[in-house]
């Protein structure tokens, strides 16, 4: 057995009184979880601890909390760990509080359908059927479930939620949780509107471009559905494969960065800006979107100039690397954009291989074969043949 | 010690100062510098947004190009994001060998190629794991005695942990505060120390970037700090650069923060001068802020 001070968040908003923090001292081992501490203490020391909770094995996803400032499980921490970890971790004390991004209804227990819940359901969280609906079940290529099976994982615990950085500063944003339950459908090839999802959620000022890609909601979840990159591939496919060019300057961001590093090598930080505004060519900055910003711009600019930090002629014409090297990588724009397919490796499905372990060599872990045994991206739908479709006709 | 030195694009754009510091700082710690000036950008995120192929393909470029410099021992960033972007793609490359063999078949005409299992450390990493804390307080002459600095690490050095190598015996997400210890200074707990400056949606959601960047630099200065530290440049745009209009966003006419590079927190101690290490280009002047006469006693100490 072991000891640990568990510090709780105590708030009860009908009592009038402002949040507070309580410790309790417990004694349990080690490997027990966080869930089990805080369970001991409503049970032996005070039943009036607020938590949800059931099933006590992660997969019910009732009992998210944040554990020492970041989300997670508590019934999927174990008590050593939680006492170490933290910047201001001493090895005893474990600090619970509710999750974050979301309204407190008593202690540790977090309104999820004033946020959460809602957000699932503004990204229509159902299949729309293709028709006609087939008379039987519908024969879907193994790849293609694959692929969705990620974000499938998910058991809406709200831990992303809670963490997501963009929702702190615009509680609008679509957030990761919706936006991976997003995927979840653009990627099924039963469904008959990707554009049309993908077209609402680049559109929206709070949808899949106000993403800040700061991994917080990938830490966060215990179920590895990595949601962040799941908004990366909506991006990807929305710019890309449906060429949407949204209000939010998101696919013409891209776009700029993307030809602007394939023009100099680096970063061309004064052309980018009025590129993501205006589009993608020299003149983009004579768009009018371009000039407003440019206008806004303009004392950022000017200070920049008079401090010294870039020489006018640098800010205007922007640094390059040497002519061979630019040519090379030119050249590998060339090969990898010249493909009719992009390929996509996805670590969750592939896995990693494990040099040491015997027979690794032989089995190349890609599981979504394409024409040369490589993974391939999910595609549009029903533009391009996917590689599931093309790996069934072969 | 001799590193593959990768620059980036802002340190030798937007922020020169950067570059600058870091050149200026090596000799002081016995690094070699040799530049990767040969490489092209990262993508930083943005291109595997676009293609995951591309993205990891350029950086192969890059690694191929370290791995080919004699007797370097590894390679070294000075920037958060490109260290990020290029742990993703060497997560991939080195996973799988078939990928890594494709890849490498696009660098092929070029003559290039990436072995699985190179060390990429961003200069954060290098300081605590390959020069250490007390070599580097050795080396100390002036101790940043009284100066409050404000870690802010940046999402892409911190995050996800698995990929980025941090564990029980490398709690990397601690580094900025080890060193700022080190170095004599006194670190300042505040809300945004691992959180995101704002800087990726500057173009998608300007009100929300700015107030991020807002509320951390607010933040800081209501728990006291002298001034933040940040690992990456791109932070520091946002941080610095964007300060006055992220002081509007968030409605604080008093926030005046200086927010350093980890080279100039780093070179101020060793010894060298703010003007030496550029701190005169920023927005935010550390010299009109900071009381260097209190905060950082008086001159270096004689060699």
């Amino acid at each position: 057995m072991a000891e640990y001070t568990l510090k709780l968040r105590r708030y009860d908003p009908q009592s009038g009184e402002a949040p507070y923090y309580e410790e309790f001292q417990i004694d349990l081992e080690p490997h027990r979880s966080v869930l089990e501490a805080i369970l001991q203490v409503k049970a032996e020391q005070d039943g009036s601890v607020g938590i949800r909770c059931s099933c006590r094995a992660a997969i019910c996803g009732s009992c998210g909390v944040r554990i020492n400032g970041k989300a997670g499980l508590a019934c999927h921490t174990h008590l050593d760990h939680a006492a170490k970890t933290g910047v201001n971790a001493d090895g005893k004390t474990i600090l619970v509080e509710p999750m974050g991004n979301m309204p407190v209804i008593k202690d540790l227990i977090v309104d999820m359908d004033a946020v959460h819940w809602k957000k699932i359901q503004r990204v229509t969280p159902w299949l729309i059927n293709k028709q006609p609906v087939p008379e039987r079940e519908y024969i879907v290529p193994h790849e293609n479930m694959v692929d969705v099976t990620q974000t499938m994982a998910c058991i809406q615990c709200g831990a992303c939620v809670s963490d997501c950085l963009s929702m702190e500063v615009d509680p609008l944003f679509v957030g990761p949780a919706a936006s991976a339950k997003a995927y979840r459908f653009v990627g099924d090839p039963r469904d008959a509107e990707q554009f049309e999802r993908l077209k609402d959620l680049a559109e929206d000022p709070h949808g899949i471009y106000d993403c800040t890609h700061c991994f917080n909601c990938i830490e966060a979840c215990p179920k590895g559905v990595a949601p962040m990159n799941q908004i990366m591939r909506l991006r990807r496919i929305a710019g890309n494969d449906h060429h949407i060019v949204d209000r939010n300057n998101g696919e013409r961001h891209e776009r700029a960065f993307v030809s602007l590093i394939r023009d100099y090598g680096l970063l061309h930080e004064a052309e980018l800006l009025p590129r993501s505004y205006g589009g993608d060519s020299w003149f983009g900055k004579f768009h009018p979107a371009a000039g407003q910003e440019l206008l806004d711009s303009l004392p950022v600019l000017v200070r920049g100039i008079a401090r010294g930090k870039f020489a006018p002629k640098k800010a205007i014409f922007g640094h390059r690397i040497a002519s061979a090297d630019l040519k090379a990588v030119k050249a590998i724009y060339d090969k990898v954009e010249g493909k009719p397919r992009r390929y996509e490796l996805n670590l969750y499905i592939s896995g990693y291989e494990d040099d040491d372990a015997p027979g690794a060599a032989e089995e190349p872990a890609t599981v979504a074969a394409g024409g040369d045994g490589m993974p391939s991206a999910p595609g549009p739908d029903p533009n391009r043949p996917t590689a599931a479709s093309e790996s069934e006709s072969a | 010690m001799k590193v593959a030195y990768w620059p980036g694009c802002v340190s030798r754009g937007f922020t020169p100062e950067l570059h600058g510091s870091m050149a200026a700082v090596a000799p002081l710690l016995d690094i070699e510098l040799v530049e990767l000036d040969r490489a092209c950008c990262t993508g930083a995120g943005v291109i595997a947004e676009h293609s995951q192929e591309l993205a990891d393909t350029l950086n192969a470029r890059t690694f191929a190009l370290a791995q080919a410099v004699q007797d370097a021992d590894l390679m070294m960033n000075i920037c958060s994001t490109c260290q990020g972007a290029q742990s993703e793609s060497q997560e991939r490359l080195d996973a799988n060998s078939d990928y890594r063999t494709h890849v490498n078949g696009t660098l092929a005409g070029e003559g290039l190629s990436y072995e699985k299992g190179l060390t990429n450390k961003n200069f954060l990493w290098l300081l605590v794991e390959e020069i250490g804390l007390e070599n580097l307080k050795a080396k100390v002459k002036r101790p940043l005695t009284n100066l409050k600095v404000g870690p802010f690490y940046g999402c892409y050095i911190v995050r996800p942990t698995d990929r980025l190598g941090i564990d029980d015996e490398h709690p990397r997400d601690h580094y900025l505060h080890w060193v700022i210890e080190a170095l004599g200074g006194t670190v300042i707990d505040y809300a945004g120390i691992h959180k995101c400056c704002g800087f990726p949606i500057i173009t998608m959601n300007k009100d929300a970037s700015l107030t991020q960047a807002g509320r951390h630099l607010s933040d800081a200065q209501d728990a006291e700090a002298d001034c933040l530290v940040v690992p990456c440049p791109l932070c520091h745009l946002n941080l610095d650069l964007q300060q006055p209009l992220a002081k509007k966003a968030v409605g604080r006419d008093d926030l005046s923060m200086p927010v350093l590079h980890l080279p100039q927190l780093v070179g101020l101690a060793l010894g060298l001068e703010p003007k030496q290490l550029g701190m005169s280009k920023h927005v935010v002047k550390p010299t009109a802020v900071i009381d260097w006469s209190s905060a950082v006693v008086g001159a270096p100490a004689p060699a």
